[in-house]
């Protein structure tokens, strides 16, 4: 039909100096998609404030919760912005029952579970992509083995997955390195119950890049399968994955939430977000809604606006509902 | 004269873009008659399909008619709001498009499809319509058609479904049909045929056709008036002999000098000058740093002996139950040093795998390949290695062939690099002059595949393809996907190939004057089988074997082309 293609012109009618890096990002496509979508840019606005406040956590928190030093037991209770009655202190989201600030308790309690849900993405990423290049391109029993072992993780509902592995792993590890290693469990658990996803979809599209021509010139001279993969096939499987990952971090992020609800997650001393609602949920039904109340909207902001920015990002990278 | 059952009257059609407004189609007119078929004939992005769009009441939003009136057996029908249009159109104006796959419901049978819109325009029974329908399957020569009519359409090979929708755009007694490129899918017999039709049934129903085609010989052959679109204008518009013969306008008699000619072979295409392209190749100068074409020993640089491929079709747990599908069936031809061997054939008769059998891309299952002289099908990938740099190879599909993901520089320069001919600036220089020679712009190596042309990425993967200064090179359909006139400018470059740099090419392609124009010797494939090999004169003068008879006699002749 309309052919928006450059015309044929072989004159040196274009040199100019090139543009900019930054230039042609600006002007990209995607840029402008995102300039044109008020969703995608509210979304934006909202994960980037949060996560940049759970990074400079310390910068904007009043008291570090985690320094039982700063914490003051009668400062335990306070409603937000009302002065304590015996301390006279007043918090804007209030206090827990330990007297801990919620607003710095939440800033903290983000950083955790933004950080699980990013190396747990990470890590389901990296595995994903690994088996599902090794699946899409090399096919026969490694296709196989690899797509089985995922259907069959399919069958499972991931957070039973992610519980199990984090059974498993907490089992083998001594005591009294447990507190510590439970954010690094709760990475590998999370991460292994979600390399499904980003395995097929990159088998998927390594079977269609495979089939093009680019990868028999690559052949034609010689190239290995493996440089082929790295090379040729992974930069041009990657924007798909990228959507996946968008989704998959809002997703890891509640089911980092939901293991710590559990009691299975982050430890009490180093409370996620999971772990303040589970907190919080206690004094629901005694009147401190705070305690509760902020954490859950906090992790409903977070989740809600970077799974709109993958819905937004899935949307603008795809050509065919454009 | 009758009047005119549709008529165009400076037809503009906009397409707001973010780059600013886009007028793919510009004061746009023509008149079409009762039982006339008008071809509307230009290269792709010209707007001829947007002008058919915009007269069914198709254009995409937010393409939209911003100007001019569409006049239907006196009815102006371009302003008419989405309702009034869906009931002309089907009704009044019926459709052919390109793909035959696409435009059928593989859900429904070819019957119900067709009784179905019957009834949604005809106040018929039930039976009534399936007795139409079963006539009309007969009208388009289908076959058994009580039979047919309750067959579905992957049941059909591509020619028949195109008869299919043909029938399907008959249904209701259109006065017009807009038929766009109904044959660029189909194989060169059954393109004879389908047209064949489409003018009969002109003739017979009265019906006005309009048929959008890049194609000059269809055009010679099927339209009695044509008009010739470029870059969204009519340029010139008249009886389709005095357009060939004679053509006023510079873009047309361009265009018709581009078209290959099937009974002379020219030293070169003519330069097509048109529209600021600029068709200067300087391939002369490689050929100073090119290496002297070796001889092969036997004179002979590739020789292929009973060449076998077999595809896996139905594949079982145990391998001797598998059933085979043979791609190649014993052929055997050599190469000549510094000669251009031609493969036609159809599609599915296996020439693209001979090509690749040679390319190592595909194993070979029987047969031996021989190389200057030493048999590749049984060296190891070491000994295989040593001939990568020799063997090079031109895709057909421009916009798969490059990764979209590299620049133009890393593309041209991975076959040097990982081969570990150049060191890394020696490379560099080289890949820049590969560029300039081919006629890519000073600044093309920085940039992506994207920001060209189909003709520009052709170009590009012939630069990859010379880069390690090849002795034989492989042209799987190199211009197939390509518009005529930029045809003619890759095949300048291929001629210059084998002239300057005294390549050895293996040419393969569906297109029999192109063939003719390209190379020595020509061997003839219909499924997996080479049925005929002869000088390229002898083949085209005095065909042997009743198969090549019939594909030349179905050339489109172009004998009121001026030559």
């Amino acid at each position: 039909m309309t052919d928006l293609t450059p015309t044929d012109q072989t004159s040196a009618d274009d040199q100019g100096p090139a543009p900019s890096r930054l230039h042609q990002a600006l002007d990209s496509d995607l840029a402008y998609s995102f300039r044109r979508s008020p969703v995608a840019m509210v979304s934006a606005a909202v994960s980037l404030t949060l996560i940049l406040a759970a990074v400079f956590a310390p910068l904007f928190a009043t008291t570090n919760p985690f320094d039982p030093a700063s914490l003051n037991l009668m400062n335990g209770f306070t409603p937000p912005l009302q002065p304590n009655a015996f301390t006279g202190e007043s918090f804007a989201m209030g206090t827990d029952d330990q007297g801990r600030d919620v607003y710095s308790t939440i800033l903290y309690g983000m950083r955790i579970s933004l950080f699980v849900g990013a190396a747990a993405v990470l890590f389901a990423m990296a595995l994903g992509i690994v088996l599902g290049l090794l699946a899409g391109y090399l096919g026969g029993w490694v296709e196989t083995l690899i797509m089985r072992v995922a259907d069959i993780q399919l069958t499972f509902p991931s957070i039973l997955v992610a519980m199990l592995i984090f059974g498993i792993a907490k089992g083998v590890t001594p005591v009294e390195y447990r507190d510590q290693m439970a954010i690094w469990v709760l990475i590998l658990a999370i991460g292994l119950s979600d390399w499904v996803q980003f395995a097929r979809v990159v088998r998927g599209a390594t079977l269609v890049e495979k089939s093009k021509d680019y990868v028999d010139a690559a052949r034609l001279i010689g190239r290995r399968a493996f440089p082929i993969m790295l090379r040729h096939i992974l930069p041009n499987v990657l924007s798909p994955v990228l959507v996946i990952a968008t989704i998959s971090l809002a997703l890891a992020i509640i089911a980092e939430a939901t293991l710590s609800f559990l009691g299975v997650g982050a430890p009490p001393t180093q409370p996620s977000l999971g772990t303040l609602i589970r907190i919080g949920q206690g004094f629901l039904f005694s009147g401190e809604w705070w305690i509760l109340f902020f954490p859950a909207s906090t992790l409903l902001a977070l989740a809600l606006s970077v799974n709109l920015l993958g819905d937004w990002l899935r949307d603008a990278l795809n050509p065919r509902l454009r | 004269m009758t009047d005119p059952v549709l008529s165009i009257r400076n037809l503009t059609v906009e397409i707001p873009t973010r780059r600013g407004l886009f007028r793919p189609v510009e004061n746009v007119s023509y008149d079409l008659r009762p039982g006339e078929i008008r071809g509307v004939v230009g290269e792709s992005g010209a707007g001829k399909s947007m002008t058919g769009n915009a007269v069914i009441g198709l254009l995409d939003p937010p393409a939209h008619i911003a100007e001019g009136e569409i006049w239907l057996k006196g009815r102006r029908i371009d302003h008419l709001g989405a309702e009034d249009k869906r009931a002309i159109r089907g009704k009044e104006i019926g459709m052919i498009f390109q793909d035959p796959l696409t435009s059928l419901n593989p859900l429904f049978t070819v019957g119900e499809q067709l009784v179905e819109t019957i009834q949604l325009h005809l106040k018929v029974s039930s039976d009534e319509a399936r007795e139409r329908a079963i006539a009309l399957l007969d009208r388009v020569s289908i076959p058994n058609p009580a039979e047919r009519f309750n067959q579905y359409p992957h049941q059909f090979s591509g020619g028949m479904r195109q008869r299919v929708v043909i029938a399907l755009a008959l249904c209701s007694d259109p006065s017009v049909i807009v038929a766009d490129e109904p044959t660029t899918a189909l194989d060169v017999s059954i393109q004879a045929q389908v047209l064949d039709l489409i003018k009969e049934l002109a003739a017979e129903r009265q019906v006005g056709v309009i048929l959008v085609t890049h194609d000059m010989g269809v055009i010679a052959d099927t339209t009695e008036e044509v008009t010739v679109m470029y870059a969204g204008k009519v340029v010139e518009s008249g009886k389709t002999d005095r357009i060939l013969g004679a053509p006023e306008h510079e873009y047309t008699r361009s265009l018709i000098s581009a078209v290959p000619r099937p009974h002379v072979k020219l030293k070169r295409f003519p330069q097509v000058s048109y529209g600021g392209r600029e068709t200067e190749f300087k391939i002369e100068d490689l050929a100073r740093n090119w290496p002297k074409p070796e001889a092969s020993s036997s004179g002979k640089l590739l020789e292929v002996k009973e060449i076998t491929k077999q595809f896996v079709a139905k594949s079982s747990i145990i391998p001797s139950w598998n059933s085979y599908l043979t791609a190649v069936d014993h052929v055997s031809f050599d190469i000549r040093d510094g000669e251009v061997f031609g493969l036609v054939g159809e599609s599915g008769s296996g020439k693209s795998t001979v090509a690749r059998m040679i390319a190592t891309l595909y194993g070979v299952d029987g047969g031996r390949i021989l190389f200057d002289g030493e048999d590749m099908t049984a060296m190891d990938a070491e000994g295989i290695a040593r001939y990568r740099r020799q063997i090079q190879m031109i895709f057909q599909d421009p916009f798969s062939s490059l990764n979209p993901r590299m620049t133009v520089a890393d593309i041209v320069a991975e076959p040097l690099l990982h081969l570990g001919i150049l060191p890394k600036a020696d490379a560099k220089l080289r890949v820049r002059e590969l560029l300039d020679r081919v006629g890519l712009a000073k600044d093309a190596w920085r940039k992506y595949p994207h920001e060209f042309s189909g003709g520009q990425r052709q170009r590009i993967s012939i630069a990859r393809a010379l880069a390690t200064q090849p002795r034989f090179l492989i042209c799987d359909e190199p211009t197939s996907a390509l518009d005529v006139s930029i045809q003619a400018q890759i095949l300048n470059i291929l001629k210059d190939l084998q002239e300057h740099l005294g390549l050895t090419m293996l040419f393969i392609s569906h297109d029999l004057p192109v063939v003719r124009q390209m190379c020595d010797r020509v061997g003839v494939m219909k499924q997996g089988q080479l049925l005929e090999l002869q000088e390229t004169q002898a083949l085209f003068d005095a065909p042997q074997h009743p198969y090549t008879r019939e594909l030349l006699s179905l050339m489109p002749r172009l004998e009121q082309l001026p030559g």
